[in-house]
């Protein structure tokens, strides 16, 4: 009862130069972060430079709830290599292997096909009605390093947004409660 | 400074930069090794080969594939994934790469194997470019790391071909 009182006197004497600072190391350290992200953006080439695996079909290599760091360099993507990609139409991007590469001779352009290593059968039913193979603009980026388990942070705060509102309500609360 | 809150937020931040530290060296050591891996593709039969009603040619295959990938493996690897790939070249297309067979190697003792079997994927061409063709079969292993970066190399076989008429 007596950390209540302590709190409510704690926001009744809290002045108005003090939050402005409070406000701006908290500004500063959000923008920090989406230079960070945006740095690694242009360093590794690709929309999103980091993905988490979110399904099974990669099995036993990634399970669901690790976390892939990607780079899109400007080499011809070949066989074997993990790739994430979007299929028009749907947002959720996909982590599969290509199994079969069509190059052309005279534009360069690729035909891909990917299979996740888990699942029987190629991607040809996930991918948009008539289309047989994906190109280089479907492809997101070039799987290579991994770290396991970090993902499920992110999964959580999906999943459950609940969890994401208590996190920043609890985190906004300790920043507007403290005294330095 | 010193209530329950700082030093557990203290305390995560600390063991979250030390396990990010051992996860960069691990990944690290993979570097140290010298892998000498060596394989053997035998084509022992092409099983058919026609054209497709949509004009694609298709063939099917059995061949016999021995490796010794054991030198792949290091302390620091989950498993290994290998798969044996036509490569070719076509009028229209600079190189054609078609996935035959692969598999997933778990453990070292498992890296040393010879099996006979048939092409697990369909091998289909972008056109009827096949008869009389040469092409190579690449072995390509693909290391995956229990964390940090991964290794991908390969083993190219030369000197097979497809009949010259359908069968």
């Amino acid at each position: 009862m007596g950390w209540i009182g302590d709190t409510v006197d704690s926001v009744k004497s809290i002045q108005i130069r003090q939050l402005l600072t409070q406000a701006v190391s908290l500004g500063m350290i959000v923008t920090s972060a989406l230079i960070i992200w945006k740095g690694l953006m242009c360093v590794t080439g690709s929309e999103s430079p980091v993905v988490v695996v979110l399904s099974g079909s990669m099995e036993p290599g990634f399970k669901r709830g690790d976390i892939l760091f990607l780079h899109m360099s400007k080499d011809p993507i070949r066989a074997g290599e993990i790739v994430v990609f979007n299929i028009d139409g749907r947002e959720i991007p996909i982590v599969h292997r290509v199994i079969k590469v069509h190059e052309r001779k005279d534009t360069g352009e690729v035909d891909v096909l990917t299979k996740g290593d888990n699942n029987y059968g190629d991607d040809r039913l996930l991918y948009a009605q008539g289309q047989l193979y994906l190109q280089r603009n479907h492809i997101m980026g070039r799987a290579v390093g991994f770290l396991p388990y970090v993902g499920w942070v992110t999964i959580i705060m999906t999943e459950k947004p609940i969890i994401k509102y208590i996190l920043i309500g609890a985190l906004g609360l300790l920043v507007i409660t403290s005294k330095d | 400074m010193h209530s329950f809150g700082y030093r557990l937020n203290g305390l995560l931040t600390f063991s979250l930069t030390i396990l990010a530290i051992m996860c960069a060296i691990t990944s690290l050591s993979d570097n140290l090794n010298t892998p000498s891996p060596s394989a053997e593709i035998q084509i022992m039969n092409i099983n058919w080969f026609q054209k497709q009603p949509q004009g694609n040619d298709e063939v099917s295959l059995t061949m016999n594939i021995s490796a010794d990938l054991q030198s792949l493996f290091t302390w620091n690897t989950k498993q290994l994934f290998i798969f044996v790939a036509a490569e070719y070249e076509t009028p229209k297309n600079s190189l054609n790469q078609v996935s035959l067979w692969d598999a997933i190697i778990p453990a070292k003792e498992h890296a040393k194997f010879w099996i006979h079997t048939s092409n697990k994927y369909r091998f289909v061409d972008q056109g009827n470019n096949l008869r009389g063709k040469e092409f190579n079969l690449t072995l390509h292993w693909h290391v995956m790391p229990k964390t940090g970066k991964m290794f991908a190399d390969k083993i190219v076989l030369t000197g097979y071909s497809f009949p010259e008429e359908y069968r």
